[in-house]
This record gives structure tokens, sequence and C-alpha cells, in this order.
């Protein structure tokens, strides 16, 4: 007899799909955050697949912290093009200039925290009353308990403690005026499973992602990346190695692993092998062992 | 994605499981385990981990700290709301919707077990089946969970003892006849602790014949779990593209609710009790010969109908009920009381309406499993019967026949809250 049965990651694309199509139907302003990291990127890959052969019911937008490899946004403005997609850009820079975040300083001054005010900046800019992220629920701690629809109260926060109950497959995007959602289409989805995707459907990635010979030096048992952005201090060693990046993130604190991997077979090889959660190369991450959880309620992705 | 694919790990399938277990009798503990020996876990997560152990000043490395989440649940070392961890094994991939033993938590339970095929309940060997017990296995049986591994934890304290774990068996399988919905029920005696039959089989139990739980996870068959009889597709979305190219484009996307579906099936249309028939069933990677639950397609039917989100389509000759009036099993999630002729807003799968409580019928004693026919206030936490009345026609079957067009949720319309989850009988 014939057996009705989806594999788990055909499961995860129809998961996906649905909760991609609901919050179209939802909300009246969506919006798909798109880093250009390999996360944003299977989002929209997929939301492509939601509404085709239509185009994609809303725009992509990209916070842009200035700190970028140069390949991030080289990969953005084409994949854009390709797409046919709409895109608006927040400026880390503008929100800087504005006076509304100052700039860290410090040796390991980043700007991924102004993040956060930049992307509420641009989503009340544009009225957006829901943005598509591509979190994950394996990432990080504070992230297990992530509903695909997370409630954000007007300044934008993430309560951990009055999130709706999520149900069978039912959403509840209900909102006063002045809120709005995060939506995580790849919540059930791990590492692995993004990687195996982007293999079977031949997705492309930014360079970052593949082994290439790179200048960088250790900091806090990170390897960064030497570039305009970082200040290399007295004792650094910068050499040249050959790296990839397991996430793509502001230039300042994203880190690089040693790896020979070139294509996306071997990065599947070194990722079921890994012993390190991707987000272990992040060093904002370590600063505290709630980190993600603190800047989470300020309203970061 | 349609295409076969050679390298075998995308043809795992997948297992939804949720864990239930009173207060300290080792659900994070037995997490921990499986995850840390199945190699789910990772070098920096083990770190963090035995770094907060030893400030806390516990005295192995505490698996449940793998598990434990937020920060306020650290402080309290309690948890306190759902959370999902992700495992694989080269078989299987598993989704833990991981749910509190606290109290007054029977919400998350209902939640975690609401999208799980299995749930595993846990009991403490030295005190055997109590109240909670019962509790647990009693919301599982009212989400419909088919299956039901029965974890008797602690087993070294109890010395291995067969006994204590026939006990157990004897206790469960007593009030278990009466939980309909349990198509099966397994019992497995471990030690979450030193890992005795939770990955690897014990030596420890030489008495014991089963397999070790991970062993279970990674066989129970659990493929009928959705409905492939009765033809359900909630409409989510209209595509129309807005092109020269794909002019009188009009697709109808959403995601199988139930049954199977072909092109050339004589389909009706609910609420406008149009027919037509479909003309294909498109996905981005091309058109399929049929879709099934839960598959997300996008449908085309061959006659020009008015079609909108809400809408659903079935076929023709096995319609769902088509009604005002429902009875329905709810477990209430808000601190405010169900108010008698109260009115919410009832989500059923894409449809919004008006709902109006009508009558209480009864609430359960979920300890006794008796029913309380004196006192209908509902407050959080409580399940019982009620009748509704909305504002117009539901398209759904019954919760027990199909869980995707069965189950609800009320919203409070002035909080946008959701307040209860509901299951039509
Ligand atoms: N002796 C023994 N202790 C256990 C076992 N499983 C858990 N524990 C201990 O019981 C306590 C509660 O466990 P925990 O996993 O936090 O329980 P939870 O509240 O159900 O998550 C901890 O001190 C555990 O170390 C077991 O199999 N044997």
């Amino acid at each position: 007899m014939h057996s009705y049965k989806l594999n788990h990651v055909q499961q995860l694309e129809s998961e996906a799909i649905f909760v991609l199509r609901e919050t179209a139907a939802q909300f009246e302003k969506p919006a798909l955050l798109f880093s250009g990291g390999k996360d944003s990127i299977v989002m929209a890959h997929l939301a492509r697949k939601a509404f085709h052969p239509a185009r994609l019911p809303f725009p992509l937008v990209h916070v842009d912290t200035g700190h970028n490899f140069p390949e991030t946004i080289e990969y953005r403005d084409r994949y854009v093009e390709e797409m046919g997609a709409r895109l608006v850009v927040g400026l880390v820079q503008k929100s800087i200039d504005d006076g509304k975040v100052k700039e860290e300083t410090g040796i390991n001054a980043s700007r991924n925290a102004l993040q956060t005010v930049t992307l509420l900046d641009t989503i009340e800019e544009h009225g957006f009353d829901a943005a598509l992220g591509g979190g994950r629920r394996d990432e990080e701690k504070a992230r297990a308990k992530e509903r695909f629809f997370s409630h954000r109260n007007d300044f934008g926060e993430w309560d951990p403690k009055n999130q709706r109950p999520e149900l069978w497959n039912i959403f509840n995007g209900r909102k006063q005026h002045g809120e709005h959602f995060r939506v995580f289409p790849l919540s059930n989805w791990t590492e692995m499973d993004v990687w195996q995707y982007i293999l079977h459907e031949d997705i492309d990635l930014p360079s970052l992602y593949f082994a290439h010979k790179r200048k960088v030096f250790e900091r806090a048992g990170a390897l960064l990346a030497d570039s305009e952005f970082v200040a290399v201090q007295p004792g650094e060693v910068v050499d040249e190695r050959v790296v990839r990046f397991r996430t793509i993130g502001d230039a300042t604190c994203t880190g690089a692993v040693e790896s020979q991997a070139d294509t996306v077979e071997k990065i599947i090889e070194e990722v079921a092998a890994a012993r390190q959660t991707e987000r272990g190369t992040r060093a904002d991450d370590k600063r505290s062992e709630t980190a993600m959880e603190d800047r989470k309620k300020e309203g970061y992705f | 994605m349609s295409k076969e694919d050679e390298s075998g790990y995308l043809d795992m399938d997948l297992l939804r499981f949720t864990t239930a277990g009173s207060v300290d009798d080792g659900k994070s503990t037995l997490i921990g385990r499986l995850l840390f020996d199945s190699k789910n876990t990772f070098e920096d997560q083990m770190e963090a981990v035995e770094a907060s152990s030893e400030q806390r000043g516990d005295e192995n490395v505490n698996l449940a700290l793998l598990t434990d989440g937020l920060r306020a649940e650290r402080e309290q070392g309690i948890t306190i709301d759902v959370a999902y961890r992700y495992f694989a094994t080269p078989k299987r991939k598993f989704i833990i919707a991981d749910t509190p033993g606290h109290i007054q938590y029977t919400r998350n339970m209902v939640t975690g077990a609401s999208t799980a095929n299995l749930a595993i309940i846990l009991v403490d060997a030295r005190h055997g089946v109590v109240e909670q017990t019962s509790r647990h296995a009693f919301i599982a049986n009212l989400l419909r969970i088919q299956h039901v591994v029965v974890a008797v934890n602690k087993m070294d304290l109890v010395d291995y003892s067969e006994d204590a774990f026939g006990k157990v068996v004897h206790d469960f399988r007593q009030f278990a006849s009466r939980l309909e919905n349990i198509v099966e029920i397994t019992f497995i005696p471990i030690s979450a602790l030193h890992g005795d039959n939770v990955v690897e089989k014990s030596d420890n139990m030489p008495w014991f014949e089963g397999g070790a739980l991970l062993y279970h996870l990674e066989n129970v068959y659990v493929g009928s779990d959705e409905n492939h009889v009765d033809a359900r597709f909630p409409v989510q979305w209209v595509i129309r593209p807005q092109s020269d190219r794909y002019h009188d484009y009009r697709g109808y996307a959403g995601r199988v609710a139930g049954g199977v579906f072909k092109p050339g099936d004589e389909v009706l249309v609910l609420p406008s009790g149009f027919t037509s028939h479909i003309k294909s069933i498109d996905t981005f990677d091309g058109s399929l010969e049929e879709a099934f639950a839960p598959q997300s397609v996008t449908m085309l039917l061959e006659d020009e109908i008015d079609i909108s989100r809400g809408d659903m389509i079935v076929k023709a000759n096995n319609p769902p009920h088509q009604e005002q009036d429902l009875e329905a099993m709810v477990c209430w999630f808000s601190e405010r009381p169900l108010t008698p002729r109260g009115k919410y807003v009832l989500r059923q799968t894409t449809k919004e309406v008006k709902a109006l409580v009508k009558e209480v019928r009864y609430k359960v004693n979920i300890n006794t499993l008796h029913k309380i026919e004196d006192d209908f206030e509902f407050h959080l936490n409580d399940v019982g019967r009620i009748a509704l009345r909305t504002s117009a026609p539901l398209y759904f079957d019954s919760y027990r026949r199909n869980r995707n067009t069965g189950s609800f949720i009320l919203i409070d319309e002035q909080t946008n809250e959701t307040v209860a989850a509901g299951m039509i009988v």
C-alpha cells in the first residue's frame, strides 16, 4: 500500500511555508529580516516557494551595521535583484549620527548591540507589524522557549513570561496598536537541517561560508578577521590562515573557524563532527551566560 | 522538495514527543541524558553547564542545566515554560516539548502535548503512581497522544527492584483503561542519573526484557497520526501574481489538513457550496500527482469561484460538519476566569469567528477523573466541557477524527491573549 509520509525535512519545509503564509495573511505589513546569513537566505528561499509564482508579499529588511564583509553586501544586492524583491536598509550609522545610540568604545567594541535600536527604528519608520526572522530554537538556550509568533510590546521588548501559548498549528497574531510580532518560520530546524536543505535545494551562499585564505588573529578564544573595523592590540598576532565563517554578522565580533571545507558537502561533514555550537564562535554571546536572553528582552532578533 | 535524496539524512522521519512528570522526578536529567548520551550536546554547552554547576555548588555536573533555559527559572530552580529541544540519531530526528511538572502548569503540558506524537510520563520509582501521574495521563489522552511511555525513574534508589517496577505497571494500567485514545503504553525502568536503559540497555535490570528508551523512541510506529481519509483543505492565502505572464493565475495556498487530493477530483467549496474540479496542485518545485496532510501546496480549480482565506475546499462526497453550535472539551489558560455567556474570538484552521459560551456542561477533576457538575467556573488550568455558538458556521471534524480540523483556540478580544485550547467533541 501507498504510504503517505513526509520525511523530516519535508515536514519542516511544509511547516515553514505554512508559517510564512500565516504571516502574510495575519499581518498588514510584514517584512523579512535579511542579514545575508544562511538562515535568512533559507527563509527567503522558503518565502519564494510559499508565494510562487507571485512575488514576495513583503520586503526584505537589512539592518546594516556598516561593519560588513564586502562579500555580504555583494551577495545581498545580487540576491535581491534576482528575486525581484524590495529591499529596505536600516543603517546603524544613521542611528549613531542621529544620536540615538552611542558607539561602543574599547577593544571589543561591536555594533551588534546597537542593531537592536536601528531595527526597532526601521520597524517603526515603515510601520512593519511583523518581522520574519531566521532564528532557530536549537541555537541557544533562551531561544528554546521562543514561539513561532513572538509577541513584542510597543517598546519592541520580549517578555518571556508573557508569551502566548501556541497550540497545534494555530497562531494568534492579534495585537494592540503599536505592538508587533517577530515570526520565526525556522523555529524547529537545526543547524544540520539548514545545511542539508541548502545542499538539497542547491542554494547559493555568500563565499564567506566556504574555506578561504584570510588574515586573522586570536582574541578571547575566537578567531577574528583583521579588518578596518577592529584594532589589533599589541601582543595579538595577525597571520594568514584558511578559515570559514559559521555565522555572518558584524565583522567586529563574528569569529572564523579554521577549516578546509570549501563545499556544502564538506561543511556538512564538518558540522556532523563539530563539537561547538555555531554561536560558540560569536564573541557577543560569551559576555555572559544569559547574554542572549538579555539582548532578546531589549528587542534583538 | 520533491526530488529523491540519496544521502540518507533527508530520509529520516520525525518524532515529536513531550515529557511530563512532577517536580524532581528527573525530567530535566533525563532529557539532558538523552542529549548527552546520543552525542547531541556540544563542547561549549557542556563547558557552560560545568561552570554553572560549580558556581551553584552542585556535587555532580548537573545535566538538568543543559535544558534549563531562562534566567528566572535558573534562579528559582524550576522550569516554567515549554521549551523545545532537538536531537537526532541516524534513524530519526526528535523534537522534545519539554514541559514543566509544576502543579499550576497544566497549560504548559497541554501546549506541549498538542503537537506531540508520543508522551513520556515520568514516575519516581520510590513513590509510584501519584495524583500527578494520572493528571499527566489524562492530558495525554485528552490531546489524543496515541503513544505513551511510562518511564519509571530512579530505579537505582530502589535497588533496581522488579517489584517496584511491577507495582507502577499495575497501578498505571488500572486507571489507564479508562483513557480510550491511548493506543499503546510502554513501561521502561530507568535511571536518568546513571543512564540505565536510557540510551543503552542496562545490566542492572536483567529481568527487564524490553529495550532501552531511545530504542523505543527510534522504532515506535507513528505513521498513522494524520488523517488520510477525509479530504480537507483550509485556504490560507490566495495567490494572484500581478504579472503578465501569470495574468489569470488564481491559486489557493494552504496546508492539507486531512485526506488526499488529486488533480481531477471533484471538490466542494465551503461556505459557497460551489463545486468544481482540481485543475492542478502546484508547488514551487512543480505540480504534484497528489497532496496529503501536512503538505503545503497551492490548488488550482477548473472554475472561477470566489474563494478567500477561511474557506475550506473538501471532497464533494465527504464534507465536514458545518455548524454554528459545537460541543468541546477546553482547557482554560487565563488568570481571568471563563465568563458564562462570555464572548471570545475563536480561531480554527484558518478561520476566525466570534463565539459565545452557551453553557458549561461540566468540569473534570483531573486528579480523580471525576466529573464536577456543581461548579461551573473555569479558572486557570481547569479542564471541562462547554457548548459554544459561533457567529458563522465552522467546518470541522471531531478532534478525535482529525486533530487539525477538530482543534481551536479562544482569544480574549480585549487583551488578545489566548485563553483556551479547545477540542471539538
Ligand atoms: N538517584 C537518582 N537521582 C536522580 C535520577 N534522576 C534524577 N535524579 C535527581 O533528582 C533531582 C531532580 O532531578 P531533575 O532532573 O532536576 O528533575 P525535574 O524537576 O523533573 O526536572 C536531581 O537532584 C537529580 O540529580 C535518578 O535516576 N536517580
